[in-house]
C-alpha cells in the first residue's frame, strides 16, 4: 500500500486584519498520493491561494499542519517547487540564469547548473532564447521559463496557482498539454488551482471543490478519463457530464 | 497528442542580440554621439570667439578663447593646473565615497525597518530644511580650510538624494519575486545579492547620477569659504587679481571633471542595466 506524499491535517489559516481576524481556509483535510494530479477549483477569494501557499511552505497555518512524507513542514522544502500567477522572471538574468537560480541558491556549480537548465529549456522548447532576456518574451513564454525553473530542481510536487490565467485559451492549451507531459514523463505529483473547469477535468485524477471563504472542500470528484487523455475528449459526453457536476458543486 | 510541444521553424525568432540589423543600429547610434559631443565644443568655441571679437571687451570681462587657451597651456606645464585640480578631485571623489556609503547603508537599513524610519525620519527630513552648503562655514570653522572640510561638506551635499533614492529602490522590489526568493529558500544574503541590489540598481545609479553633480558644486562652495587650494580656490583668487583667462581655465577644468564623473556613472549605467536597452 503507498502512502500518501502529502497529507493535510485540520490545516486552518486566519488572517490578522486590520478590521479583526479573517477566518480564510477553515479545518480542510484531504491527502495526495504520489503522481496524481489534483486541481483545486473554487469561487474568488474563497482562499485557494492561502491554501496552496501552505501547502508549499510559504505561510505558517494557523491551526493544523501539513506533512509531506510524514514529516510537518516549516519552511519551502527543495522537494515542493512553485509556478506562480505572474512569471517572476528576473528582467536582469537572461532566461537560462533565470532558469538556474534555484541551483545557484543551492550552491551547485555554475557549469552543472548551466547544464541542468539547458537541458530543462530543451524540454520546454526554449533552448534558442537561453540568452535572451524576459523583455523579449511572449507572456506565454514568460510562463514557461516560470515552469522551467521550477523543474530544474527535480521537484516531487509541483504546486501551480492558476498559472496559465493570464493567457489566452489557445496559448492556455497549449501550455496544459506540456503540463500534463511533463507531469507524466518526470513522474510529478502536481497541485493546480484554477478557475477552469475544463481545465481542471482535463488535467486532473481528482478534482477538489472549495467553498466560499472560508474555505472547506465541498466536493471531492475523482475524474476516471482514460490517460493519456486522448484528442477532443473535450467534446465527449463523460467530460460534459464532469464538468457539469463539478459546475454544480461551485457555490458563489 | 503528448509529445513536447515543438516551435516550427517558421515561428522561430531569434533573440534580438544575434539580429543583424538591431546592432548596426546601435553602432549608429554610438556614432553619432561620438561625433554630436566634439562638433558642440567646436560650435561654442566659435561662438565665443565670434562674441570676443565683435564686442572687443576688455580681456578682464570676456577674454578670447586663444588667450585662455594660452593661459592653459601655462598653468598646465608649470603644474599649478594639476595642482588644484588634483585637490578638487580628492574633495570630489572622498566626498562622494562617504556619503554614498553612508547613505546606501542608511538608506538600506531604514527600507529594511519601518520602526527605525519612523523614530530617525523626522530628523532626516528637518535636517533637510538648512541647505548642506549653508553649513559649508561652520565645517570649515570646525575642521579646518584642509581637504577634510570639502569632503565633509560633499558627503553631506550627496547624503539625501542618493538617502531617498535607495529606500525607493529598495522598497521597489517586486513582491512576487521576494515570494520566489522565499519559496525557493534563499537566505539573507542572497536575497540581498540576487534581488534587492539588482532590482534596486536603476534608482541607485540614478541617486548616484545626481550625486556626482552635487558632489562637485560641494567642493567649490566649500573653496569658496576658505581654502589654500583647489579649482574653486583658483576660481577666487583669479577674481581677486581680475585674472580672468585663469578663471576661465578652472572653470574648463572644473568642467571636465564633472563631465568625466558624468560619462563614468554613464558608462557603469550602461554596463549595469544592459539588459534594460
Ligand atoms: N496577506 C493577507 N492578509 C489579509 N488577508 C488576506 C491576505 N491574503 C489573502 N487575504 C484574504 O483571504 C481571502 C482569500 O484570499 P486568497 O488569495 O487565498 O483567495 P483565492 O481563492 O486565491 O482568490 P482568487 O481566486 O481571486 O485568486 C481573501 O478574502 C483575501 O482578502
Ligand atoms: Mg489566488
Amino acid at each position: 500500500m503507498v502512502s500518501p506524499i502529502l497529507q493535510v491535517k485540520s490545516l486552518t489559516k486566519a488572517y490578522e486584519t486590520t478590521y479583526g481576524e479573517l477566518l480564510v481556509v477553515d479545518n480542510i483535510n484531504f491527502s495526495v498520493m504520489p503522481g496524481e494530479f489534483v486541481c483545486i477549483v473554487g469561487p474568488s477569494g474563497s482562499g485557494k491561494t492561502t491554501l496552496l501557499q501552505m501547502l508549499g511552505g510559504l505561510l505558517t497555518p494557523t491551526e493544523g499542519a501539513v506533512l509531506l512524507a510524514g514529516q510537518p513542514l516549516v519552511a519551502p522544502p527543495q522537494e515542493i517547487s512553485m509556478v506562480f500567477q505572474k512569471p517572476n522572471l528576473m528582467p536582469w538574468r537572461t532566461v537560462l540564469d533565470n532558469v538556474t537560480l534555484p541551483l545557484q541558491i543551492q550552491g551547485v556549480p555554475r557549469q552543472e547548473a548551466n547544464e541542468k537548465g539547458q537541458r530543462i529549456l530543451q524540454l520546454v522548447g526554449l533552448s534558442e532564447f537561453a540568452q535572451a532576456h524576459p523583455r523579449e518574451l511572449s507572456g506565454g513564454m514568460e510562463q514557461r521559463v516560470a515552469v522551467a525553473r521550477a523543474l530544474v530542481q527535480q521537484p516531487r510536487i509541483l504546486l501551480l496557482d492558476e498559472p496559465f490565467g493570464a493567457l489566452d485559451a489557445l496559448t492556455r492549451e497549449r501550455l496544459n498539454r506540456e503540463i500534463l507531459h511533463l507531469w507524466r514523463t518526470q513522474k510529478l505529483t502536481a497541485i493546480m488551482v484554477t478557475h477552469n473547469i475544463h481545465e481542471a477535468v482535463l488535467l486532473a485524477d481528482r478534482v477538489l471543490v472549495l467553498s466560499p471563504r472560508p474555505a472547506v472542500i465541498a466536493a471531492d470528484f475523482q475524474i476516471d478519463l482514460p490517460r493519456p487523455r486522448p484528442q477532443g475528449i473535450e467534446y465527449r459526453e463523460s467530460f460534459g457530464a464532469l464538468a457539469y457536476q463539478i459546475r454544480q458543486a461551485i457555490r458563489e | 497528442m503528448q509529445q513536447t510541444i515543438k516551435i516550427a521553424p517558421s515561428q522561430q525568432v531569434h533573440p534580438l542580440e544575434h539580429r543583424p540589423g538591431v546592432q548596426k543600429r546601435r553602432w549608429r547610434k554610438n556614432r553619432l554621439e561620438l561625433i554630436a559631443l566634439p562638433a558642440g565644443i567646436v560650435l561654442l568655441i566659435s561662438l565665443w570667439a565670434l562674441i570676443a571679437k565683435v564686442g572687443d571687451y576688455p580681456t578682464f570681462i570676456l577674454p578670447d578663447p586663444l588667450s585662455v587657451f594660452n593661459k592653459l597651456v601655462e598653468i598646465t606645464f608649470d603644474g599649478t593646473l594639476w595642482h588644484h585640480t588634483q585637490t578638487t578631485l580628492v574633495e570630489i571623489v572622498g566626498g562622494l565615497a562617504l556619503g554614498l556609503s553612508t547613505a546606501t547603508i542608511l538608506g538600506y537599513l531604514l527600507a529594511k525597518s519601518p520602526l527605525l524610519e519612523r523614530l530617525t525620519g523626522p530628523y532626516i527630513v528637518a535636517s533637510q530644511s538648512v541647505p548642506a552648503v549653508a553649513i559649508a562655514p561652520l565645517l570649515v570653522i570646525w575642521f579646518g580650510s584642509g581637504q577634510i572640510s570639502k569632503i565633509l561638506i560633499c558627503a553631506l551635499v550627496v547624503f539625501f538624494p542618493i538617502l531617498v533614492n535607495t529606500i525607493v529602490g529598495i522598497r521597489s522590489v517586486d513582491k512576487g519575486l521576494k515570494t520566489l526568493m522565499r519559496s525557493l529558500q534563499a537566505n539573507r544574503w542572497q536575497t540581498f545579492i540576487m534581488l534587492e541590489v539588482p532590482a534596486a540598481m536603476p534608482v541607485l545609479l540614478g541617486g548616484l547620477k545626481i550625486g556626482v553633480t552635487l558632489s562637485v558644486i560641494g567642493a567649490v562652495v566649500g573653496e569658496f569659504v576658505g581654502a589654500d587650494r583647489g579649482l574653486g580656490y583658483l576660481i577666487s583668487l583669479s577674481k581677486g587679481l581680475f585674472n580672468t583667462p585663469m578663471m576661465f581655465a578652472a572653470l574648463i577644468a572644473l568642467a571636465a571633471i564633472s563631465l568625466s564623473l558624468y560619462l563614468i556613472v554613464t558608462g557603469l549605467e550602461r554596463w549595469l542595466l544592459a539588459w534594460r536597452q
